[in-house]
């Protein structure tokens, strides 16, 4: 069972929640889920959009209140 | 008792903090109720973002240098004698030498640093601009180009966000004073799924790409370079050949701090508008060394060390928190060897960049001067 690590990218403009998303990847295990906050509705689209080419797992977006919530695992 | 503020890391936060502190603590220095003690790992003081122009033989390496000694205010003891082990719990920084400091207040400013070698082939197919030596190889490199495939490669994360497009810009301007825009290709490589994180930049961007015949590639996170075969592959899967490979690695913060068990990747968990350690009422973190999500940036060490400077103080003199850490960013950009424009913004104000002009250019030259008042704590 791996861990979950939480990033609140809430109004953070750059690099933005993917990157941050993109650098943390890099430094959990494979089976690590990295729970993503973002205020940024493009989040919600460009996240699981990049999820899939690189062939992570999207474990689930889910709208806040004012931010969305978005969970993935690292696969490989 | 004196006070003993202890600052890790001689870089532009750490520094501006240390002649912050002396400015606003004279009587407390001289009556001996505070002290300030910095430790650094070299004599010499470095202009980072002058590198962006030494490929192009657009500044004398001299500029970029300065005696540590010099920049810091002569109150504060200097040791060239990095941390080699933090203790939070204990209060105690060790150093490569094995000599032990104390402190009350803690300022960890240890920075960031290049990985290529986390990317394979890299080190051995890529060219870069983030050190010198990288700097000065590249301007090695293009002054042997005579036309071909040029990828500039942009990976995460990255300190200084703007330098990759400030890259592209000045290299078009490069190739058009060698005649060998005609004869070259540039394509740009992104992680995420437009030119910039910053949206506005990046949307500013896309135009600008399309007049000057720049290719992109966005989401395209590097896997391997093979410098036999002059090709980068990305882990989305897609493979570009190069003649000229400029790329700006991916990052990590300092050795210490992983040995301290502080943070993964360099990076110490830090409260966003407090800039305090996650779990600490003593130990400031600043510049790059922070996990804030937040542009790793000249600025941002700038407005983050004018913030601890004016809450320790407050402490110190008062015993209460004088304010917070907006979140405030400032960056030129240079949009070719004669144009620049800026963009700013903080946590809640989003960035809205200008139009280039060349007026904007000049004060980013002045600027690059301008610099040693900023770490002096001056500007």
């Amino acid at each position: 069972m791996g861990t979950r690590q939480k990033i609140d990218a809430r109004g953070a403009f750059c690099p933005g929640p993917l990157m941050e998303l993109i650098a943390t990847l890099k430094l959990v295990q494979i089976g690590d889920e990295i729970e993503v906050w973002s205020s940024d509705k493009g989040s919600a689209t460009d996240i699981p959009e990049w999820v899939k080419k690189v062939r992570h797992e999207l474990v689930g977006v889910t709208k806040e209140d004012g931010y969305w919530s978005i969970v993935v695992r690292k696969a490989k | 008792m004196a006070k003993k503020i202890l600052i890790v890391g001689g870089g532009l936060s750490g520094t501006i903090v240390a002649n912050g502190l002396c400015r606003q603590l004279r009587g407390e220095l001289s009556s001996g109720s505070v002290s300030i003690t910095m430790l650094g790992a070299s004599d010499t003081h470095m202009y980072q973002p002058g590198l962006l122009y030494v490929p192009f033989g657009k500044i004398r390496e001299s500029e970029l240098f300065r005696e540590q000694r010099k920049v810091l205010d002569r109150r504060v003891p200097y040791f060239v004698d990095p941390a080699k082990h933090i203790d939070v719990e204990n209060k105690v920084v060790t150093t490569q030498s094995g000599k032990t400091h104390s402190y009350d207040y803690l300022v960890i400013a240890t920075g960031s640093r290049i990985r290529p070698e986390n990317i394979p082939g890299m080190v051995e197919g890529g060219h870069w601009f983030y050190d010198l030596d990288g700097a000065r190889k590249l301007r090695d490199a293009l002054a042997q180009f005579q036309g071909g495939k040029i990828v500039i490669n942009v990976n995460a994360p990255h300190k200084c966000p703007v330098a990759p497009l400030e890259i592209v810009f000045m290299l078009r301007d490069f190739l058009i004073g060698k005649g060998l825009l005609d004869k070259s290709e540039i394509t740009y490589t992104y992680p995420i799924g437009r030119l910039h994180a910053l949206e506005p930049v990046a949307n500013w961007a896309v135009p600008e790409f399309q007049r000057h015949g720049i290719k992109s590639e966005t989401f395209f996170n590097t896997k391997s370079v093979d410098p036999q075969a002059k090709t980068i592959t990305s882990e989305e899967g897609v493979t570009l050949p190069y003649d000229l490979l400029i790329t700006i690695p991916p990052h990590s913060g300092q050795q210490v701090i992983t040995d301290s068990n502080l943070g993964a990747g360099g990076w110490v968990p830090t409260v966003k508008n407090t800039l305090l350690r996650e779990g600490s009422d003593n130990v400031f973190i600043v510049g790059d060394t922070t996990n804030i999500p937040i542009s790793k940036a000249g600025s941002t060490a700038h407005f983050e060390a004018d913030t601890v400077v004016d809450n320790l103080v407050s402490l110190l003199k008062e015993d209460r928190w004088a304010r917070d850490y907006d979140g405030k960013v400032f960056c030129f950009v240079e949009t070719g060897f004669n144009t620049g424009t800026y963009v700013w913004f903080n946590y809640t104000t989003p960035p809205n960049p200008g139009p280039p002009s060349q007026m904007i250019h000049w004060f980013k030259l002045a600027y690059n001067r301008l610099y040693w008042l900023s770490a002096r704590g001056l500007l």
